[in-house]
């Protein structure tokens, strides 16, 4: 059972190596990724695919707007990630 | 008699090649008996004997940019923003709607297609929902001179030009003609390669009894020498500032050459194998373009690969054409750093132009035992010499039957 905490961590893992310009510690997790960072479409689409790759996490493409911020984030796929 | 507008010269150089990633590293290299050939390893393959560049990726671009994009893509990229800065220009106020970037290519697509397959079959067991959504933008064909663009925000015209090994030539050849229809005011052209990241490459010279090898890498291509055994693949780029004459002078720019002439042609005759008698019309008929004789010319840069017949079919072609005429000059560059491939016609065009400065024709890379059949009267073999160069005549040949001739001379 992974905490909220610790899902953030891996989501943070995968932003990290998506934004390799950008400094990610500063993340606030209640403002949209794309606000902070230099994310476009297709780094969202990295995003689902490395969760994919590295957790078998499938988001279907309905359930994008999920990935906005990283509260949201962890709010979508701590689920996944404990099922 | 043409006027300025109509005389379309070379200002800004930018290369990386396997032995330097400037033109001064490149033409030191060249002039003093350097090598950029090493051993690497390559997946399916083993070891084999490869020209690796070693510039910095991300001189002009941010890491996420160099990961989305292609190996094709950074090379293109340093090598366009390298031809700015040498050219002087104040690129923030030139119009981006006048400005092309026309690339030669040998192929492309294929390092991103190896590398997804063979992810799909050794990491992902065949399940194509793994397949990368990168995959399409980073295979189109207009890849590389796109990358450029979107670097440079430049926004007008791009496209590669597939020429195969003649590729280099035929990009500038494009940049030149697109200046003299008036489509842009500013070309970014010539050639680039990444073709080292790809073992297809590799394997199919293999099989062709065409892969250049040796135990000491340095020897592992050898032009026109009796033992050579085939072509060390490379990779590379060279992109020219390319201007009128009329804009060159406007802003005072310096002017490494003009463009006087140029030809290509097709072999109709064989899927790999050379045509002598094309080769032979493709020069005459870019000597005939720039309005000289064959004597004037000083330097003639042979493409010579390495491979058996190639290199004696080229050398009865040049032969023919200047044997005769004690002015002029043979050398080949790809004994120093390989075949570049896409760059190769750009790259070698690079490194003769400097001999119109430094007075000096950089040698063949030392051949031991020269080939009966290449003993062509002019070879500079292993030393430079000294010799006031006014025009150079620079070929590149490729597969399909596909001949490129380009002939540069000192501007004055």
């Amino acid at each position: 059972m992974l905490t909220n905490e610790e899902v953030r961590s891996k989501v943070l893992d995968i932003i990290a190596d998506i934004a390799l310009d950008d400094d990610v510690t500063t993340i606030k997790d209640d403002i949209a990724l794309r606000d902070q960072l230099e994310l476009d479409s297709m780094d969202f689409l990295d995003i689902v695919m490395e969760l994919k790759k590295r957790h078998k996490i499938e988001v279907p493409q309905e359930d994008y707007s999920h990935l906005a911020s990283m509260q949201s984030c962890v709010d979508y796929l701590a689920p996944k990630f404990n099922a | 008699m043409k006027s300025d507008r109509e005389r379309i010269v070379i200002t800004g150089i930018g290369l990386t090649s396997p032995m330097g990633n400037n033109l001064k590293e490149f033409r030191d290299g060249l002039l003093n008996n350097g090598t950029g050939i090493t051993h690497m390893e390559i997946r399916h393959m083993g070891v084999v004997a490869a020209g690796i560049c070693t510039f910095d990726e991300y001189k002009y671009q941010p890491k996420k940019m160099r990961k989305r994009g292609t190996r094709a893509g950074a090379i293109s990229i340093f090598c366009a923003n390298e031809a700015l800065l040498d050219s002087k220009i104040h690129f923030d106020s030139v119009d981006k709607n006048r400005v092309g970037v026309y690339l030669g290519i040998t192929e492309h697509g294929n390092v991103e297609t190896e590398n997804e397959i063979h992810d799909l079959y050794n990491t992902h067991n065949l399940d194509a929902s793994f397949w990368s959504h990168h995959h399409n933008p980073r295979t189109v064909a207009n890849n590389a001179a796109g990358e450029v663009t979107l670097n440079l925000s430049i926004t007008g015209p791009h496209y590669t030009i597939g020429a195969a090994c003649a590729a280099g030539n035929l990009g500038i050849i494009q940049g030149v003609q697109q200046l003299l229809l008036n489509e842009v005011d500013l070309a970014l052209a010539g050639g680039i390669s990444e073709s080292t990241q790809t073992f297809g490459i590799f394997a199919a010279f293999k099989a062709q009894g065409a892969l250049g090898h040796h135990d000491d890498p340095a020897l592992a291509t050898r032009p026109l020498d009796s033992n050579r055994n085939g072509i060390v693949v490379s990779e590379g780029g060279a992109v020219y500032v390319l201007e009128r004459l009329s804009d060159a002078k406007k802003r005072n720019a310096h002017i490494y050459a003009e463009i006087i002439g140029y030809h290509s042609n097709s072999d109709a005759s064989d899927f790999v194998l050379p045509n002598t008698q094309r080769q032979i019309e493709c020069m005459k008929m870019a000597i005939k373009k720039a309005g000289i004789e064959e004597k004037e010319i000083d330097i003639v840069s042979m493409h010579a690969t390495g491979t058996q017949q190639g290199d004696i079919q080229e050398c009865i072609a040049v032969k023919e054409i200047f044997g005769e005429f004690k002015n002029v000059h043979i050398n080949a560059t790809k004994g120093f750093i390989g075949h570049a491939m896409g760059a190769a016609g750009a790259l070698e065009l690079a490194g003769n132009i400097p001999s119109f400065v430094d007075g000096y024709i950089h040698p063949c890379k030392k051949i031991e035992n020269l080939d009966p059949q290449c003993n062509i009267p002019g070879l500079v073999n292993g030393e430079k010499i000294s010799h006031d160069v006014k025009i150079i005549l620079n070929n590149s040949f490729g597969m399909l039957g596909i001949n490129s001739t380009l002939i540069i001379k000192k501007y004055q």
